[in-house]
């Protein structure tokens, strides 16, 4: 199989935006805000609204969080989740150009399973799936699995980087025309392209290879949000997408940069690693009823809303102007918008902040390709076990 | 159904689910129709055109290492498959009605996992969710997960029960109407409407809050395939739907006493377990037309190399040297070497007497190797005209041999378009098979009921409030 490949030199540079899905909103009280679907959270038809919308605004990726601790019962905050892989996998056929990506953990699963599972949601949505890399360090989550205690961090991330790895060389465990359906010889594979992994690490071995073909981006697009020093470590190493926090642009300029600083000391080339600022955002007709809109859910939360990086309380056109100027000044590649209420803040975004961003030429007018790592302007990499290069179709 | 006569005895229903090709040699893929095993649009037209006859569900097969054959990957069936699930929750998006089944092993995936996917699925589906359990516990297989292999053979049934034990506890643990979201109050869940998990077996160990809110089945149908006294017991202790490998009729009916039988002693009713067996269907204009094709296929299914292999499982030895079309090896099978295949398992238990059988039995019918493995690999299958096909499956059902079938097909994905075109339409007219679905869940097709929750209120409510806040 030949799979389209994005043309770099062509394709117009272009902001990228990722939106976040999880729940009703950012805000822990954005689902009760009026119209806000609370009574289907966990509906598929709400669910498929929300990606379409995403997709209407041409946005590069949506991810959905998860994890296996019940959120806490705070003050009327949403509790229970849906297993974000297969949320994304259902949302696959009927959507198309936006990128999937799903929140795995790698504390208490098998990297074996994580693997054939982006693979296939790379498969069933023909190449538009990422991987958001997480980790627990919780008791609630340990006890769930009852296999081990609580870890640290440091523990918690250099399993998760043990982990990537496993994942990322089983998805290379089939070269890309391993399947040669030979009547003649009477072999469905040539199992010459076929490779075992081999992987003995400290906390697991995996023999490989996968039962899943590799899939359509041969390598899904790795997401990891930057929350510590490990992580942000694990990230330059691994990551194609780095979220991170960052109130102004100068602070994101730094964390940009030692992120491809490091990006190179690992041995990679900077430029292909796509740093997003995760951006909390409320917007509104002007800045006055986004901040009315802001202290409603704050009274209805009964608290200040604490948010750990930069938070857009405003017009549409502010934050068109905040991405033009931190794009344009090297601060970051992108951002990843989490609006405080999806019901509002996600409609406001597509139809007031994108056509902003098209008409100041930063964003792009439509997918350049169907694949997420073209959407993200990432060449679609060689496989790691060929042992030849294989002759390509150029467009 | 109009056409049952009044004060008769109302017809059996027959429940047909279909079987996604698999990796097995009963899918043919040298045949220019066959697509791709990989490709969603293959998916999407099986479950579609099965959605369209008003099939009971959609079955999908796994197996978590690629088979190997003399320590070399397998080549010579279909290989490589998408991960179960996702594929499923994929088939959602694209039907309204039809049950998605999938297989997944209780050996290497863990309950609280197994029980937050299956409630997803059974969420995203609308009530379609089913789960295939199977329990292999095998080293080799093992070796791909970082638990790896384990688990005592004797044990899987063992670890098995105790995973659908947890399952169903995590399940159970979350009340139908959960989910309050009043606005006003603040309240998203309703107030005690989870309440805490705490198992402590020699498997699994989970405690806690589960995270995922009970489905619209409240359990997802459970289906088991094993065939040994052990699995037999598990099945009628805790199992919907049998996939059972009984498809003749005089077997079927055999099988089928049996595990009914089994079910009083677990206190359940007789028709709380459906036995469904696999099958193939062959159609043809006339029966010697059905016959000639059902010949046709035969010979695709096991071309010369793939009869070689076979028999080398058995000899566990090398014997590519041998003309398929010839006679069987006069060496003896080598006994010790019981690891030429692996990632399957292996039948005979003294290799020498079965390959002595087989010998004499070429040599009475002058068959060659092919020939024999042909016929030694047949499933039966039900062959005639539609109209011979649809009687047989609905005596099989009435004279209580099956409740329905799985039907296996031999063509990636339309291989069974046949069947529901010229077959099912004829099962509808005796009103032996719904023409529409009464219902919306899988648990509805199958005439199954819902399960309750274990309720315990009072301890319930004592725990959940120590732990919940």
């Amino acid at each position: 199989m030949v799979f389209p490949y994005p043309d770099d030199h062509t394709a117009p540079r272009s902001v990228h935006l990722g939106i976040d899905l999880t729940d009703g909103g950012a805000h822990p009280a954005a689902w009760r805000a009026v119209g806000s679907q609370s009574q289907r959270l966990f509906d598929a038809g709400r669910l498929l609204e929300l990606v379409t919308t995403a997709q209407r605004g041409l946005l590069d990726l949506v991810t959905f969080d998860d994890g296996f601790a019940l959120q806490p019962r705070g003050r009327g905050a949403v509790q229970g989740r849906l297993d974000a892989a297969l949320v994304a996998s259902r949302l696959a056929p009927r959507s198309a150009g936006i990128g999937l990506v799903p929140t795995i953990d790698t504390t208490h699963t098998e990297p074996f399973h994580v693997s054939k599972a982006i693979a296939t949601i790379d498969h069933v949505s023909a190449g538009r799936a990422g991987w958001q890399v997480s980790w627990s360090t919780g008791a609630p989550e340990a006890a769930a699995f009852g296999r081990k205690g609580p870890q640290g961090e440091a523990d918690a991330v250099a399993e998760a980087d043990e982990a990537v790895e496993v994942v990322t060389r089983l998805w290379d465990s089939w070269e890309d025309d391993a399947e040669i359906r030979d009547a003649s010889t009477g072999r469905f594979i040539d199992r010459e392209k076929l490779h075992y992994i081999d992987h003995e690490g400290i906390r697991f071995a995996v023999k490989g290879p996968s039962i899943t073909p590799r899939s359509p981006q041969g390598q899904p697009p790795v997401v990891v949000s930057a929350t510590s020093d490990e992580a942000l470590a694990l990230a330059a190493r691994r990551a194609d997408v780095v979220r991170v926090s960052a109130v102004d642009a100068g602070q994101a300029a730094a964390v940009r940069a030692r992120i491809r600083d490091a990006a190179a000391a690992a041995g990679r080339d900077p430029d292909t690693v796509r740093v997003l600022v995760d951006t909390y955002v409320v917007i509104g007709a002007d800045r006055a009823s986004a901040q009315a809109r802001l202290d409603l859910l704050e009274d209805l939360d009964g608290i200040t809303w604490d948010t750990d990086s930069l938070t857009h309380v405003g017009t549409a056109r502010d934050l068109a102007a905040t991405v033009e100027e931190w794009t344009e000044g090297g601060s970051a590649d992108g951002f990843h918008l989490r609006p405080s209420s999806l019901s509002t803040d996600l409609d406001a975004i597509v139809d007031q902040v994108v056509p902003l961003l098209q008409s100041a030429e930063i964003f792009r007018r439509e997918y350049p390709g169907t694949t997420l790592r073209q959407t993200l302007g990432l060449e679609r990499p060689a496989n790691r076990f060929a042992t030849a290069p294989v002759a390509r179709e150029t467009a | 159904m109009s056409t049952v006569n009044p004060g008769s005895r109302a017809r059996k229903q027959i429940h047909l689910g279909v079987h996604f090709p698999g990796v097995n040699n009963t899918t043919v893929w040298s045949d220019p129709r066959s697509a791709s095993q990989i490709d969603f649009s293959s998916f999407e037209h099986l479950a579609r055109r099965a959605e369209e006859a008003r099939l009971d569900f959609f079955f999908l097969a796994e197996g978590l290492r690629l088979r190997e054959h003399k320590g070399r990957i397998h080549d010579l069936d279909v290989v490589g498959r998408p991960d179960t699930l996702p594929v499923l929750a994929a088939v959602a998006a694209v039907t309204d009605r039809i049950g998605l089944a999938g297989t997944i092993n209780t050996t290497f995936n863990e309950p609280y996992e197994l029980a937050r996917q299956f409630a997803t699925l059974d969420i995203l589906s609308g009530g379609r969710a089913a789960w295939n359990l199977v329990t292999s516990s095998d080293a080799f297989t093992g070796e791909n997960f970082r638990r790896g292999g384990y688990l005592p053979h004797a044990e899987r049934y063992e670890r098995a029960a105790e995973v659908v034990e947890v399952a169903r506890k995590l399940w159970d643990s979350w009340g139908d109407d959960a989910v309050l979201a009043d606005r006003r109050t603040g309240d998203f869940l309703r107030p005690d409407a989870v309440r805490p998990v705490d198992h402590r077996g020699k498997h699994a160990q989970v405690s806690g809050l589960f995270t995922t809110p009970r489905g619209p089945q409240g359990h997802p149908v459970l289906f088991q395939a094993g065939d040994s006294t052990d699995g037999r017991d598990f099945a009628a202790a805790t199992a919907d739907v049998v996939f059972s490998a009984h498809s003749t009729f005089e077997a079927g009916r055999t099988f089928y006493d049996d595990v009914k039988g089994r079910l009083a002693a677990h206190g359940r009713a007789r028709d709380a377990l459906k036995i469904l067996p696999a099958t193939t269907v062959v159609l043809g204009d006339d029966l010697q037309d059905a016959q000639a094709k059902a010949w046709e296929i035969r010979l695709q299914q096991v071309p010369g190399r793939t009869a070689i292999a076979f028999l080398e499982q058995l000899w566990g030895r090398d014997l590519e040297e041998y003309d398929p079309e010839g006679p069987l090896p006069d060496v003896e099978p080598d006994v010790d070497n019981v690891s030429i295949t692996r990632g399957r398992v292996r039948h005979a238990a003294d290799p020498r007497a079965v390959a002595a059988a087989w010998r004499a039995e070429a040599e009475a019918n002058d068959w060659s190797i092919r020939r024999l493995v042909i016929e030694k690999t047949a499933r039966g299958g039900f062959v005639g005209t539609a109209q011979q096909v649809a009687d047989d499956i609905d005596r099989h059902v009435q004279e209580d041999a099956s409740d329905g079938f799985i039907l296996v097909p031999h063509l990636t994905p339309g291989g069974l378009d046949e069947v529901f075109d010229r077959v099912v339409p004829l099962l509808q007219e005796r009103g032996s098979f719904r023409a529409e679905y009464a219902g919306t869940t899988l648990r509805e097709h199958l005439g199954l009921a819902a399960p309750g929750r274990g309720d315990d209120p009072e301890t319930a409510d004592l725990t959940s409030a120590t732990l919940v806040g």
